[in-house]
């Protein structure tokens, strides 16, 4: 579980983050959605360690995170794992090697194991055949699902995706949906998705928090997000002339 | 003026992640190898092309200048050999290098920023300024020397060369010249400076890369600040170092 309570952040004066608690729940996905510049990719990257909180706190489990040290902070994140809107795998890296780095550097595990360990992985995404292969020979989907590879190959506590989705077609969205899904049920993941697809929110938003304007604006389930009498949140989810007619015949 | 100081502090704490302990020395150490074949041996070549002419030239222009009956014509050899030693394959390589090199380290660092690969190293617990560039430092500070005696080497060959095939000089005089005078403490001032204008190369060029922001314009932007911030930094350490070395 990750709580975090009157998160408050700012950048050159102007207020990002104003005063968001919220807690994410473990074995869930977690879905943090908004406008774009709402504030939710500020949120994620300062729940992450990416940014420091102006104020406020941060727990992962009984861990006050927002109080560590740095070196402290480096035991929690080798329990992250990170899925970034753009992939971020290492360019001159295999998707092979992406995905065996981090067991490279922080497990004592011999070569068969850690082999054992990235084919194991590469496979639960469905990319056996690609371990050879550049982030640059790689489509987008491809892309996103050796990050997803990257990310569990310590087998982490926390996942956080920034968009996972962007750039994908509704298709395969919705495959990478479901793995992020799958893999948070079945290895009782805390999952913490950034997204603004509302496909992604009717598919898999167990938990779903809606930031507006850098506050939290509403909190919820995928039931519950489509009867909600929350102007700014109708008119986000029903922004389309498609939703709205959809809700029309609610 | 505020905005140096800012940025010479940046560099430093920047250096003081750079030099603290790895979290696996059998990685790094493979990068390590990975660098000095990506940004040493890779640069043999152009090295090697521009001190072969360089030498042919300094050769010529100093057959040209030297000729009199009262200078003998193993002083052009001499010349050549000074000039390639003391200045030409340390400071001089060491401005193409970082045209060469430190751009490529600004744009490859500058890029991964953006892309917000160095993000994905510091949630995995990485220490993304030692990881990517401590191994670059310890493979330019290793093979850029070796690049610089090898120019040395190599520009006296190309003066040999002009030499024997224009018949400008007798190529014996020219080889006199080269043994003329030999002082060994001038090839270890020009490795020493070598050494830390890689240093300097390397360290720069990481950081412009390192704190790129934006897009591929501000890369581009990083890549240019690389080149001109190391090229001065070398200017001014010639300077103190050849104060220091040789006076």
């Amino acid at each position: 579980m990750i709580k975090c309570h009157n998160i408050f952040k700012s950048f050159d004066g102007r207020t990002v983050l104003d005063d968001i608690s919220v807690e994410f729940e473990t074995g869930k996905t977690n879905l943090i959605i908004g406008r774009s510049g709402s504030g939710k990719t500020v949120l994620l990257k300062t729940l992450v360690g990416l940014h420091t909180p102006d104020s406020g706190s941060i727990h992962f489990d009984d861990v006050c995170y927002t109080e560590l040290s740095f070196e402290e902070r480096k035991r929690i994140r080798k329990d992250i794992g990170m899925i970034f809107q753009g992939g971020a795998l290492i360019d001159s890296s295999t998707v092979y090697e992406n995905v065996r780095l981090p067991l490279d550097l922080f497990t004592n595990q011999s070569a068969a194991e850690k082999d054992e360990r990235v084919r194991f992985c590469l496979e639960r995404v469905e990319l056996s055949h690609a371990g050879h292969l550049y982030p640059s020979e790689l489509s987008g989907g491809m892309i996103k699902r050796a990050a997803i590879a990257r990310a569990i190959v310590l087998n982490p506590k926390y996942l956080f995706c920034d968009e996972p989705n962007s750039g994908l077609d509704p298709q395969t969205s919705i495959v990478i949906d479901n793995l992020i899904h799958d893999i948070t049920v079945e290895y009782n993941i805390t999952t913490i998705i950034n997204t603004h697809d509302m496909n992604s929110v009717m598919e898999i938003g167990e938990k779903i928090v809606y930031i507006h304007q850098g506050k939290k604006w509403w909190e919820g389930n995928k039931d519950e997000i489509l009867h909600a009498d929350n102007k700014e949140l109708n008119d986000f989810v029903f922004a389309s002339a498609m939703a709205k007619r959809a809700k029309m015949s609610l | 003026m505020f905005k140096i100081f800012e940025a010479i502090g940046r560099y430093f704490i920047l250096m003081g992640k750079v030099f603290s302990r790895p979290e696996k020395w059998s990685i790094y150490w493979r990068r390590t190898l990975d660098e000095v074949e990506a940004l040493g041996i890779n640069s043999i070549p152009l090295t090697a092309i521009i001190s072969v002419f360089i030498g042919a030239v300094i050769t010529l222009q100093m057959s040209i200048s030297l000729e009199s009956p009262f200078i003998p014509q193993y002083m052009i050899g001499y010349a050549t050999k000074e000039t390639m030693i003391l200045e030409f394959s340390s400071t001089v390589v060491a401005i193409i290098l970082a045209g060469k090199v430190g751009s490529n380290i600004a744009s490859e660092i500058g890029t991964m920023r953006i892309t917000e690969q160095i993000d994905a190293l510091e949630i995995m617990g990485i220490n993304s300024a030692a990881y990517l560039i401590l191994p670059k430092i310890i493979a330019t500070m290793f093979f850029f020397p070796l690049l610089a005696a090898s120019s040395m080497i190599i520009g006296m060959a190309g003066g040999y060369l002009i030499a024997v095939f224009t018949g400008i000089m007798i190529p014996d005089d020219y080889i006199e010249g080269l043994r003329y005078c030999y002082v060994p403490w001038e090839i270890a001032y020009s490795l020493i400076k070598m050494t830390v204008f890689a240093y300097i190369i390397t360290s720069i060029s990481a950081f412009c890369g390192y704190y790129a922001k934006g897009n591929s314009l501000e890369v581009g932007r990083a890549s240019t600040q690389a080149v001109v911030a190391s090229s001065i930094t070398i200017m001014i350490f010639n300077l103190i170092l050849t104060q220091i070395l040789l006076t």
